[in-house]
């Protein structure tokens, strides 16, 4: 076995893979940048090496660089991770030319799967399912259109060198068929300068399910069960799980056996994911194969008891599979979430910064539940803008779907992140979904159930008067211990009354507490009761209790008369009064916010040193409008939103005050 | 005795009512309650004990004595704040717009003598159209007789005064010389002369809102302390403040069960000084951290956003907290954040508040306007009020604390009980740049000099060794530690006894 691997990979893969390694006895070496210096990888690894400047291109993914690590640290063999130099025929040639082992497929492999058309025409020679359609040069657009009905409509038209949507329509006739080549052509031309097109069925209700095959340099290769990656959010993966809600044993057995096929045909070797489509009617086409460990191979390894990462390295190691097809047994139900620096309600803009808080739910592993986090930050570190925003993977794994969910859910309350915005709320949110529930779900799921875009989650009412129960407990208890202060009357004390009015989510509860050793009994005004039990003290960030004996996390943070509260997806202001104070309060009038959406307002004292638009410009959110220099730092203000300069009230050189109005929008 | 009973009542419902049940109905129409309803809001449910309900005023002129109503426009008593006692005064807007009269005032200085005399918080509620005309130099007296309690009262006990109304002219001038001025956003105003005077004598055109409201006082006065978005939560959040607040000058902080453990390690804080000494970082996530649950009751949020004042429990016992906010102004001294800081400082001294001082501090602000606006006198009332504090002071270098300002910032210098350093922190007189630029004037051509220069005088003065080594800092800590060491260092201070030479008062610089 190798004695040292380098990891040529930063975030929680590196860390993934080092816990692996750790495991087999094998020294690790981490490679980093700048903005990596104090990163949880380079801490986790027996030695690290400094790589370059914090932008990818000129550290992770120079193949110079990695070459240098290697020698430096005489690490044997390197694990690629996914992303940067992972499908990189150039760096598995570096490696072999080296002889260093690369752990992962032949060089052969990468280059054959790495063109879409190339690696379908191989594809549909080893007998896989293709999606029917012409990959060949098509001349002109008649030719288009005659292919397109020979397909049968709909049939997407798209760019050969294309991803991302880029150079792709969709055409349900003749007529759009004409006019989507012509375009597509176009577009492709001017953006990737390869302007081959190819046309092929467009398949309705489709399903992103992936196939794990595992191959040694011995010829043998197995498939260990399928992932469903529907949940999408513009191609970004965001919820997997294994195996699929959808699939039958047949159609999986089929779906195996072909990918399978494609590997042996490829002469693969190691972890490697034969991407489908799949229709309503469970027909399946080859997508694409990932040649490298997958992001998701966490629900796979779940649901099989098999580590993947250290299949890979005794692969690369020469050893033939310990398994055969037959000893894969896929036990159970896993879901993964992926936890993104995205903010859910700022249309899921990336968000950097520091993690002033960062706890994720304890790691488990009984025979009912388990909940494993591959992360890569820890609280205090930084997420910077140079790398993919995603923080964690979160998984669980239980005997059955619905109790693999339930997990999830319970995971997700429990998982604190604060100091960046992040898209928590929203994997809660497709948690509580029916149709999710249901494992009705499309590649199109998010843009379909959420299409004006996220806006939080409103609790169902059961779930709500739960967290009514539950806040009601706390604020009496948080009440009591104001009334415990030193210094007061004796015989005069505060009595903390069991009269409550809870205002929650536009809902007014009117209830009695009554509390003993374990807990509190919260009655309704309707005679319901709810039994509250928790070891929650004032000032916890995070409550664990049960109301009836089901589990409930809330995230609590403290405001004026009550808390605001996150969970399940929802984040609620919850007021609980007296019955007088809720009385007097009633009257309090409602306030619209102060309307400075079409204002540019100066966030500090400083100088204006330069502005970057001009008045009638449209910018985009994010998009920087100025700069304001304040003791020698330099501050770039950006749109918050999408919006027009109107008139613009500083120029550089202006000196300005806390919200002066530098320029206001259309 | 049946009817007598009843006479009572009928008189005591009479009062209660105030101006009628139409100008009640006027003041909710306005979104603001009434005296009695906030005196309710701000004290324990049912501990109000009322005075001089039945007081009316004297006055006989202008047809004054055609209505006398109960009260007079003030509501005087006390009550509870969770059981510990508290005198109140909330002027009633429904009763003659609750203006001031003798005998409004002879109410009110009533309660300030029995608070002073009890060693209890007053806390005023403001809402009145301002001197009762018809009275004329009547009521200017009472207005004076008020100053001359709050004066008396300054330093003595707590006096907190919350606008919740208009507070105008010569009115102004009592909630101004209590500890804390709280508003009420959209329904509340203070000046000294309202917006149709300032018409006739500047020419200018502005808004009550504008001259005297919540945002301006937050913002640019600095006259209030804090904004609230009604009169519900403006009384909640008095109330919270009350739990940090000893009764008076002689009994120390009060203290509460707390459920922290004044132990507790932070590892991510050992990660809030960023690498690069130009990048800022936000000072409150350590205040934060430090404080016992989490709990920080800010003063002056809005205003002189570079420096942070305000109050957090360490091990259940109150702490005043001033912190350089380097995310504002790289967290620089100037005439605004000094101001701020000073009377911040000046309060917890004179209730007997433990200080805790957070230091990153780069100097002070250059430039004409704070040289013009007198920083030299400004600036010297914060070092004044560090150096004249004889609670227990506590303070943390996390970074910088360069020249004048570092011995500003509660330096053992300035009598500073216990001066920690964070590892990252550089006590100098400047930053390395600006010293070798003086030292080195004449190789300024030279950059690649210069730069071995600054290399040279930051390896030898940018750490906190050379302070330490003379034993102008303690102990350097562990930035993760930080509550720990300062829970501690406090705990050991619970006794602290400092003689001071006698002096009628000090001369702090105005």
């Amino acid at each position: 076995m190798f004695k040292k691997i380098l990891i040529a990979n930063r975030g929680e893969i590196a860390c993934r893979v080092i816990k692996t390694a750790r495991k087999m006895g094998i020294a690790t070496v981490a490679v980093y940048s700048d903005a990596d210096k104090n990163a949880l990888h380079v801490e986790m690894a027996d030695e690290a090496i400094h790589i370059g400047p914090a932008p990818a291109n000129q550290s992770y993914i120079v193949i110079d660089k990695i070459m240098d690590a290697i020698r430096e640290s005489g690490a044997e063999a390197v694990h690629p991770g996914y992303g940067f130099l992972s499908e990189n025929p150039k760096f598995a040639e570096a490696l072999e030319q080296a002889g260093v082992a690369f752990i992962g497929p032949p060089k052969g492999a990468i280059e054959a799967m790495g063109d879409k058309i190339t690696s379908k025409k191989l594809a549909k020679e080893a007998g896989v399912n293709t999606v029917p359609g012409v990959m060949g040069l098509i001349e002109d657009a008649e030719e288009a259109v005659k292919i397109s009905s020979e397909i049968g409509y709909p049939v997407m038209i798209k760019a050969s060198a294309g991803g991302g949507g880029k150079g792709m329509r969709i055409a349900w006739t003749d007529e759009e068929a004409r006019e989507g080549f012509q375009s597509s052509k176009n577009e492709a031309a001017s953006s990737f300068g390869d302007d081959r097109i190819f046309i092929e069925k467009f398949v309705t209700q489709p399903r992103h399910i992936e196939i794990q095959v595992l191959a040694d340099q011995h010829g043998n290769c197995i498939y260990l069960g399928e992932r469903e990656c529907s949940i999408q959010r513009r191609n970004q993966k965001v919820i997997e799980e294994a195996p699929s809600p959808f699939l039958d044993p047949e159609t999986r057995k089929r779906m195996g056996e072909q990918a399978v096929a494609l590997a042996q045909a490829v002469g693969y070797t190691s972890a490697g994911t034969v991407e489908f489509i799949v229709d309503g009617e469970k027909n399946f086409y080859f997508l694409e194969m990932n040649t490298r460990l997958q992001v998701e191979h966490p629900v796979t390894e779940l649901i099989t008891g098999v580590d993947l990462v250290e299949q890979m390295i005794r692969v690369a190691n020469g050893e033939p599979l310990a398994l055969a097809q037959d000893d894969v047994k896929l036990n159970g139900w896993a879901i993964e979430s992926r936890l993104y620096a995205e903010d859910p309600y700022r249309k899921f803009l990336p968000s950097i910064g520091r993690l002033t808080r960062y706890r994720p739910p304890a790691e488990i592993a009984t025979p009912e539940r388990v909940v494993r986090n591959d992360t890569g930050v820890f609280e205090g570190g930084e997420i910077s803008m140079y790398y993919d925003p995603m923080i964690a993977k979160l998984c669980t794994w239980a005997p059955t779907r619905a109790e693999a969910i339930e997990g999830m859910r319970q995971a997700l309350d429990g998982f604190e992140v604060e100091g960046i915005g992040h898209n928590l709320p929203f994997l809660s949110a497709v948690m509580e979904h029916p149709k999710f529930v249901a494992g009705e779900m499309t590649t199109a799921f998010i843009a379909e159930e959420w299409p004006e875009g996220f806006a939080g989650v409103e609790l169902a009412p059961d779930a709500l008067r739960r967290m009514v129960a539950a806040a009601a407990a706390m604020h009496r208890v948080a009440e009591i211990r104001r009334t415990r202060i030193s210094g007061r009357m004796d015989n005069h004390e505060r009595k903390v009354g069991s009269d409550w009015i809870v205002t929650a989510q536009g809902d007014r509860f009117e209830v009695a507490i009554s509390a003993d050793r374990e807990g509190a009994t919260v009655r309704f005004q309707d005679g319901t009761e709810h039994r509250v039990v928790g070891d929650w003290t004032p000032g916890q960030p995070l409550a664990r209790m049960t109301v009836d004996g089901d589990p409930l996390t809330l995230k609590v943070g403290k405001i004026t008369g009550g808390f605001r509260v996150r969970t399940r997806g929802a984040d609620l202001k919850v007021h609980i009064r007296t019955p007088r104070q809720a009385e007097l309060a009633a009257r309090m009038p409602e306030k619209a916010p102060p309307d400075t959406s079409k204002m540019l307002l100066c966030p500090m004292p400083g100088l204006l040193v330069k502005v970057e638009v001009e008045e009638g410009m449209e910018v985009q959110e994010g998009q920087a409008l100025c700069t304001v220099e304040a003791m020698k730092m330099e501050n770039i203000l950006r749109a918050e939103r999408q919006a027009v300069v109107g008139k613009i009230n500083a120029g550089p050189g202006d000196s300005l005050a806390v919200d002066d109005v530098i320029m206001e929008f259309e | 005795m049946k009817d007598i009973l009843q006479e009572l009542e009928t008189r005591r419902a009479e009062a209660r009512l105030g101006g009628g049940q139409k100008r009640i109905d006027g003041q909710h129409a306005k979104g603001k309650l009434t005296a009695r309803e906030r005196i309710e809001l701000l004290l324990d449910e049912g501990s109000f004990e009322e005075f001089d309900m039945f007081v009316t005023h004297r006055c006989t002129d202008f047809g004054m004595e055609e209505s006398k109503p109960y009260g007079d426009g003030v509501v005087t008593g006390w009550g509870t704040v969770n059981g510990r006692q508290v005198y109140v005064f909330a002027q009633d807007f429904t009763v003659l717009g609750g203006s001031l009269s003798a005998t409004h005032a002879m109410k009110i200085v009533k309660i300030m003598d029995m608070a002073m005399q009890n060693g209890a918080p007053v806390i005023g509620i403001k809402d009145s159209g301002g001197a009762r005309i018809q009275e004329g130099v009547d009521s200017l007296a009472g207005y004076g007789d008020v100053f001359d309690r709050n004066i008396q009262a300054s330093g003595v006990i707590p006096q907190i005064s919350v606008i919740m109304g208009p507070c105008a002219g010569g009115a102004v001038y009592s909630p101004a010389m209590t500890d804390f001025i709280f508003m009420v956003k959209d329904s509340s105003y203070m000046f000294v002369t309202g917006p149709d005077v300032v018409k006739t004598v500047t020419n200018e055109q502005v808004t009550a809102e504008e001259l005297g409201g919540a945002t301006t006082h937050t913002r640019k006065s600095s006259v209030a302390d804090a904004a609230f978005e009604n009169d519900v939560e403006a009384l909640a959040e008095i109330r919270r403040l009350v739990d940090f607040l000893p009764a008076n000058n002689r009994e120390g902080v009060p203290v509460r069960p707390f459920f922290d453990d004044p132990k507790r390690v932070e590892p991510s804080l050992d990660t809030l000084v960023p690498e690069n000494p130009n990048m800022p970082y936000d000072m409150k996530e350590l205040i934060l951290k430090v404080a016992d649950e989490g709990d920080f009751y800010e003063i002056q949020e809005d205003f002189a956003k570079n420096i942070i004042t305000g109050f957090i429990r360490l091990e259940g016992r109150t702490v005043g907290v001033v912190a350089n906010q380097p995310m504002v102004l790289a967290g620089c001294l100037d005439i605004d954040s000094a101001r701020k800081a000073a009377r911040f400082v000046r309060f917890c001294d004179a209730f007997e508040i433990p200080l805790l001082t957070f230091v990153d501090v780069p100097g002070f602000l250059p430039g004409t306007k704070q040289e013009y606006d007198g920083i030299i006198k400004h600036g010297a009332k914060l070092l004044f009020a560090y150096g004249q504090a004889t609670v227990p002071k506590v303070t943390v270098i996390t970074r910088k604390a360069y020249g004048g300002a570092y011995v500003v910032m509660a330096s053992k210098h300035l009598r500073g009980d216990f001066n920690y350093a964070w590892p990252t922190s550089e006590v100098a007189v400047m930053g390395a740049k600006g010293a070798v630029e003086i030292l080195y004037r004449s190789e300024l051509d030279d950059p690649e000099k210069i730069e071995r220069r600054t290399r040279d005088y930051e390896d030898r003065f940018a750490n906190p060794f050379v302070a330490a080594e003379r034993g102008f800092i303690d102990e350097v800590i562990q930035p993760r530690s930080t509550r720990m060491r300062v829970a501690r260092a406090f705990a050991s201070l619970r006794k602290k006894k400092v003689e001071t030479p006698w002096k009628k008062h000090d001369n702090i610089p105005l």
